[in-house]
């Protein structure tokens, strides 16, 4: 396998607090990669350094060789990276169906065109993207009033219209029922599969991780201190002190 | 396309206020005519508002922009209506663009301030440079064609002017572009992440609403026939942002009544008592306090209650 994105020597601090400390990371192309760690590991600023929305002070990024470090998050997305936010990122007052229309829209760049209604353009492939993610029924509701394990799936959906080749998924099941983390994660895995997908997400819950993840990497006070194959990251002795000891615990 | 039922609402529409001048009012003509441009002027700010979500405090900059251009290049330069109108038009989108180029760099408040700023910067030109714009006893006396001077010929003027230009606001807030200025309203963070530029095309929103408003400004030069430096202030600012808040800025028709309303009251006030700035600051109490989605906002929820019940 190849290295999609690779990751060397990332540094991040704010106002002296250190949250990203010299990561170095490599994701292969086509594998499903957790990244765990207790909240405030620095999971999403992670994830912001490698989106752009955070530029780090030191280090670099790079996606399929393509250094990403000081481009905006809008080109960084062009290049083929979706994501989703871990607090619900929609358009609340916009319809279901447009959440995803818009989307698409910006992905063709037809974002400049004065003249063509917005409402008429994409509707095949808006439908299609909410039968994926079985949102069909709630097309034409307004987004800010759906459930909110359903506006994760309309988050799912708004970044696999940019028809990305990885996706990034910040903690998908956060604030999720049992039963709801369980279809997500299925719905995850069957989408990842069928579109050949590379996936990295954030996740705190750990039985989510070891049934979707073929690799997971330990996140901890900014520091990665594991990374390999589930079972061999829940049999480390670092891991287990550090983290899984937290929630036997707690 | 808008469906046949707003065209048909629209032609509807259009076609009373073209009978209003056989009722043989002056008054009504000449009050109909100022609510025209003011729908205009309105709707073109509620692009930068309710659209793209971001509020300027200064449109009056680009509706005064219109009007002295207009007025200057008809009065000064004997320039024919024909090339005057477009000229002043583009000027005002010219300028909103490269003060918009500034502007979005900031958001929310500090975007508001520095319209704000441009726009009394307008209004110092306007008030300095006294050989063009002729300061503060204003550019009197524009020279308007001589079939434009009749009042009831001014009216349909106006009436085709403003129903194109609001037609033109139509398709370009519905367009691909308008919904996606919507989603930058709605969240910029996740528009930027679907692979949208939001600070560029909040750009091209500031231009546009530039253009349309300074459209709205060369029309009420002409019916005046003269402009005034009021009419760059951040008074007339703050009376057409008040226009649209008021009509309500989550639908496209909303300024249109805000305007209507506004002006309306206005002028009726005046009849009654010169205490106007405080009946106005009761309006803007009501929306805020109860009206937050503006009269249309209000229509919309008795409409939902009456379908329940």
């Amino acid at each position: 396998m190849t290295t999609m994105l690779s990751i060397g020597g990332l540094w991040k601090s704010f106002a002296g607090f250190v949250a990203t400390r010299d990561v170095s990371f490599e994701l292969l192309t086509g594998e499903n990669h957790a990244i765990i760690g207790p909240n405030g590991a620095g999971k999403t600023t992670f994830f912001n350094l490698i989106t752009g929305h955070l530029r780090p002070d030191k280090g670099n990024v790079s996606f399929e060789g393509r250094d990403l470090v000081g481009l905006p998050p809008q080109k960084i997305v062009r290049l083929g990276i979706a994501r989703s936010f871990q607090r619900i990122n929609i358009y609340p007052r916009l319809t279901v169906f447009e959440n995803v229309q818009v989307a698409l829209i910006a992905h063709e760049g037809q974002q400049w065109n004065l003249f063509r209604p917005g409402r008429s353009l994409h509707r095949e492939g808006t439908q299609e993207l909410l039968e994926l993610v079985g949102l069909a029924p709630e097309a034409l509701e307004t987004a800010g009033e759906l459930s909110y394990g359903k506006q994760k799936q309309l988050e799912l959906a708004i970044a696999l219209a940019s028809q990305p080749r990885l996706l990034l998924l910040d903690e998908p099941t956060a604030g999720m029922s049992p039963q709801e983390t369980g279809e997500t994660i299925a719905s995850v895995r069957d989408i990842v599969k069928a579109r050949g997908l590379t996936l990295l997400f954030t996740e705190h819950d750990m039985s989510v991780v070891f049934g979707i993840a073929e690799r997971i990497s330990v996140l901890h006070h900014g520091e990665i201190i594991a990374s390999g194959a589930p079972d061999a990251v829940r049999n480390d002795p670092e891991v287990k002190r550090v983290y899984l000891g937290e929630h036997a615990h707690g | 396309m808008p469906s046949h039922r707003q065209l048909i609402a629209s032609a509807i529409v259009v076609l009373l206020l073209a009978l209003i001048p056989l009722a043989g009012s002056r008054y009504a003509v000449d009050l109909t005519t100022e609510v025209l441009i003011y729908a205009l002027f309105a709707l073109s700010l509620n692009v930068l508002i309710g659209f793209t979500g971001n509020i300027s405090f200064g449109h009056a900059a680009y509706f005064a922009i219109g009007g002295y251009a207009c007025a200057i290049l008809l009065t000064t330069y004997g320039w024919p209506l024909a090339l005057a109108l477009p000229a002043a038009v583009v000027l005002a989108g010219l300028v909103a663009a490269v003060v918009g180029f500034f502007c979005v760099r900031l958001t929310q408040i500090y975007f508001a301030m520095l319209t704000l700023a441009f726009a009394m910067l307008v209004w110092g030109i306007a008030f300095k440079w006294k050989e063009v714009t002729g300061g503060d006893d204003g550019l009197t006396g524009i020279k308007v064609p001589a079939m434009l001077t009749n009042h009831v010929n001014y009216f349909y003027f106006t009436l085709a002017v403003v129903s194109a230009g609001i037609a033109a606001l139509w398709v370009i807030c519905h367009s691909a572009f308008g919904l996606t200025l919507v989603a930058i309203r709605e969240n910029s963070v996740r528009a930027g992440f679907i692979g949208v530029d939001t600070r560029r095309m909040r750009w091209a929103a500031f231009t546009v609403a530039g253009t349309f408003g300074g459209l709205a400004g060369a029309l009420f030069g002409m019916y005046h026939r003269g402009m005034y430096i009021e009419n760059a202030f951040w008074t007339e600012s703050a009376n057409v942002l008040i226009m649209v808040l008021l009509g309500g800025i989550y639908s496209f028709v909303g300024p249109i009544i805000g305007a209507a309303v506004l002006h309306l009251l206005q002028v009726f006030t005046n009849q009654y008592t010169p205490y106007w700035p405080t009946v106005l600051g009761l309006i803007l109490l009501v929306i805020v306090m109860v009206l937050p989605d503006g009269l249309i906002g209000l229509a919309r929820r008795v409409k939902a209650r009456g379908g329940r019940s």
